[in-house]
């Protein structure tokens, strides 16, 4: 029997290989593709837009993200899910393409599984991203997109890594991943201390990633926040970003009249 | 930005975005101005055209009704509008003009939208403009029928706005609807969503 192929993509037989474009070093050559015949640049619009962040603290790890998905202005989905439970002691969350990112987290809580399977052992923080780190950068300079957090809870207690698409893979205390990462980057700092409650903790989180939603355009919805401790995550709860915004604003307008009265107070004596 | 006809009125109504692609920089922001007693022109697009070709309509208009000693109708006004416009054929203002009002003598509605450089559109039922025209078409397709009363216009052109920017990124924080009847103009800010 013979069959006819006219430069067609090879198949393999190892699933994990994504299929690749039939010409050597596609990382180069695939580029030339991303320009026109007028050498301007041909954008492929995919979902993207995201407010992320996590942060270490006395208590675990804290874990807030957005649920808003666009593909360009058009608003996709305001009920994204973008924390993705790896497994119990594995909290992953998603930035960047939506597909790569819900691709690669779902073949890296295979890698986790079957780690655990032959070794008697959950996998570390620091092993798992490193797996991550490494699957992503072999597609290095090919269009994948995506900035993620790894927060969990192993032998050597709380865990938090930043990971992304361009192979940087680091640990530490506070990240914000996404479009609207600076603005929720103001409040998380001017209100971070690692002796934070718990309760603190995740309003810090929420306010964190409300504002960043009020201010930017790509990221909305719902204010997810999970909680990794010594037991597993926890899942907090979730809060619909139009709630929060009337109020945080009742918050503000009971506290002008606070001020308002103390001023007065202060005037008179 | 949406505009409507109804029995005897019109509405008008916009988002009070201003911002900078992503960036949200205010939410109060009047892209709806009144050019008449039964006269409102919305003008979506780069903030400072919107705020140039209002006073320049301004003017014009004010211009007219000295000279003629009498008020400009809408039409009259989206001519106007359209000329100024096309003007600047070979270097536009980036607005997407809305013009919804009454007739000063007969209280006829009138509704009209056009291009950046001027081209008229004149439906019967409904107009919309900016970035979320998309949806809006879909939302007053869908809940637009012939008649409205006042309140009716009210409810289906706020619903309409509403859930149209709900689907877009760069739309809504706010929104200010116009219903212009014969003998009063009702403005409502509308409580939306701020993401």
């Amino acid at each position: 029997m013979r069959t006819i192929c006219i430069g067609c993509v090879r198949i393999s037989q190892n699933n994990l290989e994504l299929g690749v474009p039939p010409f050597a070093n596609p990382s180069e050559n695939l580029a030339r593709f991303n320009k026109d015949e007028n050498g301007r640049e041909i954008k492929i619009k995919f979902d993207h837009g995201t407010t992320t962040l996590g942060f270490m603290y006395q208590g675990g790890v804290v874990l807030a993200v957005d649920s808003r998905a666009t593909g360009g202005q058009f608003i996709g989905s305001q009920t994204m899910k973008k924390i993705v439970e790896i497994n119990d002691f594995l909290l992953g969350t998603l930035a960047g393409g939506a597909a790569d990112c819900v691709y690669w987290d779902r073949v890296l809580a295979k890698q986790c599984r079957m780690y655990e399977l032959r070794n008697r052992e959950r996998i570390s923080v620091a092993a798992a991203s490193k797996l991550m780190a490494n699957m992503v950068y072999n597609y290095k300079g090919m269009g994948l997109s995506m900035g993620m957090m790894l927060a969990g809870w192993d032998k050597r207690g709380p865990q938090l890594y930043y990971v992304d698409s361009e192979g940087t893979r680091t640990p530490g205390k506070v990240f914000s991943v996404g479009s609207g990462s600076i603005y929720a980057f103001g409040v998380l700092d001017s209100g971070y201390k690692w002796d934070l409650k718990d309760e603190e903790a995740y309003d810090l989180g929420r306010r964190s990633i409300y504002h960043a939603t009020h201010r930017d355009a790509y990221s909305g919805g719902i204010v997810r926040v999970y909680h990794m401790t010594a037991n597993g995550w926890k899942h907090i709860d979730n809060n619909d970003c139009n709630d929060l915004h009337y109020k945080f604003q009742e918050e503000k307008e009971d506290l002008g009249k606070y001020n308002t009265i103390i001023s007065y107070l202060c005037a008179l004596f | 930005m949406v505009a409507m006809k109804g029995e005897n009125c019109v509405s008008i109504a916009a988002d009070r975005r201003f911002g900078i692609q992503a960036q949200t920089i205010a939410t109060d922001f009047q892209k709806i101005f009144q050019m008449g007693p039964h006269l409102y022109v919305g003008l979506p697009g780069l903030a400072t055209d919107t705020q140039t070709v209002m006073e320049k309509l301004r003017f014009r208009k004010n211009l007219y009704e000295l000279k003629e000693n009498r008020m400009m109708s809408p039409k009259v006004f989206s001519a106007m509008l359209s000329n100024m416009l096309y003007e600047k054929r070979f270097g536009p203002f980036f607005v997407e003009p809305v013009v919804a009002g009454l007739d000063p003598k007969t209280h006829e509605p009138f509704i009209c939208n056009m291009d950046l450089i001027g081209c008229i559109n004149l439906p019967n039922d409904f107009v919309v403009g900016g970035t979320a025209s998309a949806q809006l078409y879909g939302m007053c397709e869908a809940l637009w029928e012939p008649n409205l009363g006042p309140d009716d216009l009210f409810e289906t052109t706020s619903q309409a706005l509403l859930n149209a920017f709900d689907r877009d990124a760069i739309s809504g924080w706010g929104a200010t609807v116009y219903i212009i009847e014969k003998d009063k103009v009702t403005i409502r800010n509308l409580k939306t969503r701020m993401d």
